[in-house]
Parts: C-alpha cells; sequence; structure tokens
C-alpha cells in the first residue's frame, strides 16, 4: 500500500554542524542526510560548511573534501569520478542525479543531499540495490540465440545498430526508477524505468533471437503495465537518456503481435 | 523474512501473460468517448431549454438512443479500468483490492443496467 508518513523509525532530526575555519573565503553549507544501522538511533541531517575556493567543482568534489578533511564516517558509494560507473547516484538538491557530474554552481543555496529517495538504506548515502539488480538479472540481459554462433563476429548493420543507441548508454545508476511514484508503490513487482529501459535494450538487439520471449516476460499488468508515462525517468536521468520512450515502444511491441 | 534468493523474489508466480488488452482498451475507449462526449455535450446544449415532449421524441429516434446507450457502455467500461488502475496501484493488501474491483464492478454494472433501461424506456415509450 502507498505510504505518505514515514514510520517512525525514519523521522529524520536534526544532526551537527560541522563550521568552516575562519580564513574560508567563499562558503558553501551542505546538508547530509546521516544514518547508522550500529547506532540504533534515527537519522539525522548533518550540515558541513565546505569552502569552495578549495574544493573542485562538483558535488562529488565537496563529499569527498568532506569525507577526506572533515569527517570520515560519512559513507557514500563512488568509483569514475565522470557519470559512467553510476555508483554515485544520490537525490542532490531535489533530483536524482550522480554526484560526479553535478556542479556544486548549478545550486542555489544550501545543497540538500539524500540516498536514493523509497530505497531502503544501508548507511548514509548508501541505498540497498540487491532487488534492483535482482531485476536486472530476471530480463536477462545478454545475447540470446538458437542459430549456433558463427565463426566470426555477429553481423548487424548500421541501421540496426544505430537502434541501440540511447539504449546502450544507460549506466544502471538507478536514478530513474528509484524517481518513478510507481516504481515507489510497487517496486516490488513493477520493473521500473531502468530495468524496462535495459529489457528494450535487447528486445530491439537485430541480433537477438529472442525478442517474443523477452516481450512474454515483461507482459504483465505490474512488470510493465505500472508505467503510467509519468515521465520522471526521462526528466531526472543523468545521461539523458528517455527510459519513458523505451516503455513506450514495448508496449507498443505488445499490441502489435497480438 | 524470506530466505529465498532476490531473484526467486523477482521472479515469484512469473508473469500474468495478460495487460496489454487493459492497456489497448483504455486508449481506444479514451479515443472512442471524445466523439461521444462531444456529441452528448453539443445535444445537450441544443436541447437545453427545450420541454420533456420534445426531448422524449429526439430520443427516440435509434441513432440518438444508439449514440446513448454506446456512450454510457463506453464510459461505463473506461471508468472500470481506470478504477482498476487505481486500486492495483494504491491499494493493498490484496484481497482488499479486489474487494474493492468486485463492488466497483457491481456498481458499474448496476449504473449501465439501469441507465440503458431508463434510455429505452424513455425512447421505446414515444
Amino acid at each position: 500500500m502507498a505510504q505518505f508518513k514515514l514510520p517512525a523509525n525514519s523521522v529524520i532530526g536534526k544532526g551537527k554542524t560541522y563550521y568552516a575555519g575562519a580564513g574560508a573565503k567563499n562558503v558553501k553549507r551542505f546538508q547530509i542526510y546521516r544514518w547508522d544501522p550500529d547506532s540504533g538511533e534515527n537519522p539525522r541531517m548533518d550540515t558541513y560548511e565546505v569552502d569552495l575556493a578549495t574544493c573542485g567543482p562538483m558535488v562529488l568534489d565537496a563529499l569527498l573534501k568532506i569525507k577526506n578533511e572533515v569527517d570520515p564516517t560519512l559513507t557514500f558509494r563512488r568509483s569514475c569520478r565522470e557519470g559512467v560507473c553510476g555508483s554515485c547516484a544520490m537525490n542532490i538538491d531535489g533530483i536524482n542525479t550522480l554526484a560526479c557530474t553535478y556542479a556544486i554552481g548549478d545550486i542555489k543555496g544550501e545543497v540538500k543531499i539524500y540516498p536514493l529517495p523509497h530505497m531502503s538504506v544501508v548507511k548514509d548515502l548508501v541505498p540497498d540495490l540487491t532487488h534492483f539488480y535482482a531485476q536486472y538479472t530476471s530480463i536477462k540481459p545478454w545475447l540470446q540465440t538458437i542459430t549456433p554462433p558463427p565463426e566470426r563476429e555477429r553481423l548487424q548493420s548500421e541501421e540496426d545498430r544505430a537502434k541501440l543507441d540511447g539504449l546502450y548508454e544507460c549506466i544502471l545508476c538507478a536514478c530513474c526508477s528509484t524517481s518513478c511514484p510507481s516504481y515507489w508503490w510497487n517496486g516490488e513487482r513493477y520493473l521500473g524505468p531502468s530495468i524496462l529501459l535495459q529489457a528494450y535494450r535487447w528486445i530491439v538487439d537485430s541480433r537477438d533471437e529472442f525478442t517474443g520471449e523477452r516481450l512474454d516476460n515483461l507482459e504483465d499488468p505490474f512488470r510493465l503495465y505500472r508505467c503510467h508515462t509519468i515521465m520522471n525517468c526521462t526528466k531526472t536521468c543523468p545521461k539523458s537518456l528517455n527510459p519513458a520512450k523505451a516503455i513506450a515502444e514495448i508496449k507498443k511491441m505488445m499490441v502489435e503481435r497480438r | 523474512m524470506s530466505i529465498r534468493t532476490p531473484l526467486a523474489h523477482v521472479r515469484g508466480l512469473g508473469t500474468a501473460k495478460d495487460g496489454t488488452h487493459h492497456w489497448w482498451m483504455q486508449r481506444v475507449t479514451s479515443v472512442a468517448l471524445v466523439p461521444l462526449v462531444l456529441w452528448f455535450a453539443y445535444s445537450m446544449l441544443c436541447y437545453s431549454r427545450a420541454d420533456y415532449d420534445t426531448l422524449q421524441y429526439w430520443l427516440s429516434k435509434p441513432f440518438n438512443a444508439g449514440l446513448m446507450v454506446m456512450l454510457l457502455c463506453v464510459m461505463l467500461y473506461h471508468a472500470k479500468l481506470g478504477m482498476q488502475v487505481i486500486y492495483e496501484d494504491y491499494v493493498r493488501p490484496e484481497w482488499l483490492m479486489h474487494t474493492l474491483m468486485l463492488i466497483t464492478q457491481f456498481v458499474l454494472f448496476l449504473l449501465g443496467a439501469i441507465s440503458i433501461v431508463a434510455v429505452l424506456k424513455i425512447a421505446l415509450a414515444a
């Protein structure tokens, strides 16, 4: 059932403030969601003042500066720091995006940072993506054929290859799925925009021979049809992809094959 | 708490092999309702000051009575499809979802039956 009120142990309290030194020239305040499962306490918002004069331009730079210089207990995922790994997906200034490609300069006032919405939190800004990855596994994200593998590479025309543009770039950061109200309310069974875009990536791949089976696997009121074209996914995607369009294409194919 | 693997949890009972008909009919009924509602609104505006006999004469024409019955059927079917989406989205536990759906379907069928009988009664009485 859709829950519109936070459970008592999820209500966010006020946390500590870490002030910048007296010598700071250009101070920006970062409010960051903190939750430690071992403490038994409710989550809190800690405030960190960061001197932008000695900090890189991106939100991830500020997070690393805080972790390195102010508070080593701050926990978050990061790896590539250039928008190709999808590890540092979080809710920054009200939208789901990648901390590494989101500029601090684009944010007015205090920077509020939360973990991806409506996911179980492991610690601080780290969400539990176990279910999300299991959903990804369920669509069999690999090439499937009946024809035995050829001696050389599998051929694909340039036009067919072009159909994968706007799909293969998805880095599975989960920004879109966790921005989708349908995924919030029914994420247990609804696959969500990210996984459906990935499913479509294999459905339109001209080299794949299991298109029908892939569509069969999605034909379900919950797995696919919880999408109501809300478009939060497309709006939030840090790679500027269009999951809503991919889902619409799947729905069209479902009608086409009847 | 379950000790099943995450993938077993996701695969669950498999797909319902259903949903496309519902999705498609929701679109078809939406499109069908556009001309039907325009026709109905235009007719009602034209006859807004007419007396009972005039309106009864209007509805006694097979074309008008037919469109009226069609409007009611399409509208109530569309309402059923729409309510189903709302219940599936928001209502849990599942027994409550199914109970609400059955009650809604009963009410909509009843409304449909009553309205069609009413249209026929007015149309045939003229």
